[in-house]
């Protein structure tokens, strides 16, 4: 039974990602895309690597992709453009698609296969969440705490660069707005009748 | 999954059919109650403005939601022509399918749940977050600018407090030393002093768990549109926001979608902070009852149900007597005050756990 959800669930990753890059509508081909992450969190379920198949949805699925469709659907893109330098691009872009196939067929053959087979997704824990934890908070504490620091800064940057103060547009002051009470706010006036109110000048006060 | 295999000597086919009738009978119930909920929703909503609500059909109008659902169906449905077909069609029924999907880990009495996962708590945050993409497939399908509108602002809003959820259910996890749903519960057990919302167990800790219960309850309303966020189909600016060019039976889907999705938030905040199936102020083993008989499952469930109808009518009350956000307030809440004070609490909370409660863990 695994082996046919293993065989279905990698058939709609491959079919999928096959139509990330034909379908002609970019939005089309995020959506396709979301869909082969997300099977192939399925294919990480299917080996025992629950923790990494749940954080897969949750960090590309749920965030990266609802960027990227953001993105997409906000740009204006115009096709016939996009297209007109595919055939310049077609030798470079088919060269590293074939320099990526053979690595993974050197990976394929070069693997131990008694390895792949007795795969074990939390070595030496309960679950795989344990086990990631174990050599994540330990072994590898720095690099783990510097990758962190790497993302922060990028997210700085980004804010930076976009970043513009203008000094025309009109700002709520929260604190301001809290600290207003009703004796600044608030004036009540003795109105004489058949002369209406008149909002007094503040020097006059 | 184990006990079906049992029950069939092993044969898989049979078990997975066990299985799937495990699921669907808990779906029935489960629509079931979503039915007679919309109709508290409105009853409620009624009440506070001084109405009688839905009155006509069935007794007390309790099969309102039926009539309903009988309006959506036989309606003609309208695709708008400049719609992006597939993709329209697609989004309501994705909303719905990732509404329900949730609800696979959702434990409702001792047992009584469909997959028992390890990573239960990070599942249902997984699939949380997949909520979003039938709102903005929804938005961007229609074609037209106030539904594009309203999923924009939907899914900025829907991204935004699913950061504060997150640290608010790392708190909770850390708590209870397990991302199992069934262990989360079952750590809350003994009585109401050992409910999350009250420090589970710890009673220093309610100023730092109580916080975040409100916090949960508030992200919960922002996560599910509900009033007073309900501003991507805020009817004063963008009359329905994605939902605007939906009719018939998706119109129904995206509607079901949210209500599931709210019933959903009550039953997490029960599960999560108020003990979930456990009685305030007793256990029924200490009365004699057998755990595990059906007469304890069934005490247990009606507890899980009291809380998580007493939830959902607090998000009915919400929406009667808040006034909506504005956009601009709606994120700085989120991300200047939610964020940062979930941030703290995660570092309070895990070195309470690591130097108060297991003594120091650093050898």
């Amino acid at each position: 039974m695994q082996l046919i959800a293993f065989y279905i669930l990698s058939t709609v990753v491959v079919l999928s990602a096959l139509f990330v890059i034909s379908s002609r509508n970019p939005v089309h081909s995020v959506l396709w895309l979301i869909l082969s992450f997300f099977t192939a969190a399925g294919l990480l379920v299917l080996i025992g690597a629950e923790f990494l198949a749940m954080l897969l949805v949750v960090v590309y699925v749920g965030a990266v992709a609802v960027l990227f469709l953001f993105v997409v659907m906000m740009l204006d893109v115009d096709f016939k453009q996009m297209r007109k330098g595919f055939a310049d691009y077609f030798v470079v872009g088919g060269m590293i698609g074939l320099a990526l196939l053979a690595e993974l067929a050197i990976i394929a053959t070069a693997a131990n296969t008694d390895q792949v087979r007795n795969f074990d997704p939390s070595p030496g824990a309960d679950t795989n969440a344990e086990a990631l934890s174990n050599v994540l908070y330990t072994d590898y504490l720095l690099l783990f705490q510097m990758a962190g620091i790497v993302l922060l800064v990028a997210m700085i940057g980004a804010i930076v660069l976009t970043l513009r103060h203008r000094p025309d547009v009109k700002r709520q002051n929260v604190g301001d707005q809290i600290a207003r009470r009703r004796e600044n706010a608030v004036e009540v006036l003795d109105v004489n009748p058949g002369q209406g109110a008149s909002i007094r000048k503040e020097n006059e006060k | 999954m184990e006990l079906f295999l049992q029950w069939t000597n092993g044969n898989p086919w049979l078990a997975v059919l066990l299985a799937v009738a495990q699921v669907l009978a808990f779906l029935v119930v489960l629509l079931l109650s979503i039915a007679m909920l919309l109709w508290m929703d409105r009853k409620v909503l009624a009440a506070s403005m001084l109405r009688k609500g839905p009155n006509v059909v069935g007794p007390f109008g309790l099969l309102q939601s039926f009539a309903d659902f009988g309006k959506f169906v036989l309606k003609e449905i309208i695709i708008p022509a400049g719609a992006n077909k597939t993709v329209f069609i697609l989004a309501p029924i994705i909303s719905t399918v990732t509404a329900l999907m949730a609800w696979a880990v959702i434990p409702v009495a001792p047992g009584w749940v469909n997959a028992d996962l390890n990573v239960g708590i990070l599942y249902l945050f997984a699939v949380s977050s997949l909520g979003v993409y039938g709102i903005i497939m929804a938005g961007w399908a229609s074609n037209s600018k106030y539904p594009f509108l309203g999923g924009l602002r939907s899914a900025a809003q829907m991204v935004s407090y699913e950061v504060s959820i997150g640290f608010i259910l790392v708190t909770v996890l850390m708590l209870a030393g397990s991302m199992n749903l069934t262990d989360v519960v079952n750590a809350q057990s003994g009585g109401f002093w050992n409910w999350n919302i009250f420090g589970g167990g710890d009673l220093i800790l309610i100023f730092v768990m109580l916080p975040m219960f409100v916090m949960f309850f508030v992200s919960a309303l922002a996560e599910t549109n509900r009033a007073p966020f309900d501003l991507p189909e805020a009817e004063s600016e963008l009359v329905a926001g994605y939902q605007v060019e939906y009719s018939s039976s998706p119109f129904l889907l995206i509607y079901l979608a949210e209500q599931i999705a709210i019933v959903l938030m009550c039953a997490l905040m029960t599960i999560l902070f108020l003990g979930g199936w456990h009685l305030p102020f007793f256990s029924l083993e200490d009365l004699g009852l057998k755990s595990g008989s059906l007469i304890s499952s069934i005490i247990y469930f009606g507890s899980f149900a009291i809380k998580v109808v007493f939830f959902f009518f607090l998000f009915a009350i919400v929406r009667a007597i808040v006034p909506r956000y504005r956009y601009d307030q709606l994120m700085r809440l989120g991300w200047k005050i939610f964020l940062p004070t979930s941030l703290v609490a995660v570092i309070a909370v895990s070195a309470y756990v690591v130097f108060v409660k297991n003594g120091s863990a650093i050898a």
